[in-house]
């Protein structure tokens, strides 16, 4: 062994060093590339080849049902990536003694935690564009009308998304319970999102309680947005506050060992 | 074996434990240990299973928090002041792994990556035997590869003091012998060592000193010689006898600690005394001591007269 130093690594930050590892095993994971980047995308596509979806419908206010289903899609991408893939992962460093490991080295174990939820959030990003893309270029559904407003509601949901993932691996010991409580948390949020019926298309109260959700306000506030109005101040404040709430609830129950 | 570090330095010590406690859920698993390393030395926590070794030095690392003490770490507190003492203290702790999929190359590179000025880990991984084994990932490591690869973690920050728990658990007799080396080659360089360890032929040939920990305290604290030294019955002679001795002149030898008869053959546990008085007992009865052999105790005789069942 030799003391040769090689200090000055191209300047590489220590975080910067974990962000790239995490990044080359999160793309060692073909089971979470599929459900995040190939599945939301997919699943419009093959709704979409379906007559009935590309007829234009008076219930919804003279837009295809297609239309409705690229926001669902979109959510359906940052809820998977977020409360699905990403507990596991986190919880399994946990349980491997991955960031005790970290905690003895001059950084923090916070840092595998913030690589986790940057790639994730990411990954949801991308697929969101992806339904984006797969919705404009099939089917014709206009890009958003608003696209401010349609980024903005984008990026708090990939936050609440997030939290809630967050949340999922604080509480979970195991990878194992991690996945199973992220699945049971998935379905509820995939109604919300509006996967079987679209929340525009919901008996009234129904789409009013599903609207103080989390993916619920997220869809409302996309819909507008993609028809060209801002999001109504009142989903946004429910998709802030929800996304505030889970992350302190989060920070607070999460342990490093 | 390895005689006591020469190298006494004017610094004072490097690693300094007074009066650790640290209970969980009201059972006590460190109570009152102290101790100090000084730089340089190859300092070795020995003791039964559960006596608080791993507690101890994960308070050492700043993993743990105290429940009372002081623990100085190159002058550093390790919980006030843990990214300081973390680069100077490489660590290999026991029952951590790393991400399945990550290789061995990556993890050395990431590893590396985490310190101000790393050392370099090319003839490091040479050095351990994994340089075979860098593009494999670690979950298809062999338990033996993955120790190793803990160790290179360890030694990778180029670290002032390096804490190894369990260095050499799941090797194979060789790669032991081939890290003690390197444990030796490490020190030589300056490097302070503290080693967990519940393998007596490792504390005797690596470690200065040994503090053995029994029962959350510190049981006995010195060199292996001396621990060894201070075990009642440190030295034993057996041999047959050409004719039966008298029982009574035998239990009146001096320093005596234990006698055994089997087959005709005697076994008597002392000190050199106990070993002179014996010789001129013979003589003097002309009795010839047939396949005679005088050992010394070894450091599990000690470990098990100084601990606890």
């Amino acid at each position: 062994m030799t003391t040769t130093q090689t200090g000055a690594r191209g300047g590489a930050s220590p975080r910067n060093a974990v962000l790239c590892a995490e990044a080359r095993l999160f793309r060692r994971e073909p089971g979470n590339l599929f459900w995040i980047l190939v599945f939301p995308p997919l699943l419009l596509a093959i709704l979409g080849c379906i007559p009935p979806f590309r007829k234009v419908s008076e219930d919804l206010g003279g837009i295809r049902l297609i239309d409705t289903y690229v926001p669902v899609t979109v959510l359906v991408a940052l809820i998977v990536a977020g409360v699905q893939a990403m507990p596991p992962v986190v919880t399994g460093y946990r349980e491997r003694g991955i960031l005790r490991r970290m905690s003895a080295t001059p950084v923090r174990p916070s840092a595998l935690l913030s690589a986790q939820m940057a790639l994730h959030g990411a990954a949801g990003l991308v697929s969101a564009l992806l339904s984006l893309a797969v919705g404009r270029l099939a089917f014709g559904v206009r890009l958003p009308q608003q696209p401010f407003g349609y980024v903005l509601a984008l990026l708090l949901a990939v936050a609440a998304a997030l939290a809630m993932g967050a949340l999922v691996a604080a509480r979970a010991r195991t990878a194992k319970i991690a996945a199973a409580v992220g699945s049971a948390v998935f379905f509820p949020s995939m109604f919300c999102a509006g996967v079987w019926v679209p929340v525009a298309a919901m008996p009234d109260v129904l789409a009013r309680v599903v609207g103080f959700t989390p993916f619920g306000a997220a869809a409302r506030a996309l819909d507008q947005a993609a028809a060209g109005d801002w999001p109504s101040l009142s989903h946004l404040a429910v998709l802030t506050a929800w996304a505030v709430l889970l992350t302190a609830v989060a920070s607070r129950w999460f342990r490093w060992e | 074996m390895t005689t006591a570090s020469s190298r006494a330095t004017a610094s004072g010590p490097v690693v300094e434990v007074s009066g650790l406690r640290k209970s969980y859920g009201g059972r006590t698993v460190v109570d009152g240990v102290s101790f100090a390393v000084e730089e340089g030395e190859i300092f070795g926590i020995l003791g039964p299973n559960g006596a608080g070794k791993t507690t101890t030095v994960e308070c050492v690392e700043g993993l743990r928090l105290p429940d009372a003490g002081r623990i100085r770490v190159a002058g550093l507190d390790p919980v006030a002041d843990h990214e300081a003492v973390t680069r100077v203290l490489g660590a290999q702790l026991q029952e951590s792994e790393l991400q399945p999929k990550l290789t061995v190359r990556e993890a050395l590179e990431l590893y590396a990556a985490l310190y101000p000025a790393p050392a370099d880990w090319r003839p490091l991984a040479e050095r351990l035997g994994l340089a075979g084994q860098l593009g494999t990932r670690f979950a298809k490591l062999s338990g033996g590869q993955k120790q190793r690869l803990f160790i290179a973690l360890a030694l990778v920050g180029d670290p002032r003091i390096v804490v190894l728990d369990e260095l050499t658990t799941g090797l194979d007799p060789r790669a032991r012998r081939d890290t003690w080396q390197l444990i030796e080659d490490v020190r030589a360089r300056g490097v302070t060592v503290l080693l967990v360890t519940h393998f007596m032929e490792e504390a005797q040939r690596l470690c200065d000193r040994i503090a053995l920990i029994d029962n959350g305290r510190i049981a006995a604290l010195d060199t292996p010689r001396g621990l060894i030294g201070r075990a009642a019955g440190s030295t034993v002679i057996s041999f047959t006898p050409s004719e039966p001795l008298d029982d009574e002149e035998v239990a009146a030898l001096p320093a005596l600690a234990s006698v055994e008869h089997k087959d005709g053959r005697i076994t008597l546990a002392g000190t050199d005394e106990t070993v002179n008085a014996v010789i001129s007992l013979l003589a003097r009865r002309r009795i010839a001591a047939h396949q005679l052999r005088v050992t010394d105790a070894t450091l599990d005789d000690a470990f098990l007269d100084l601990t606890t069942a």
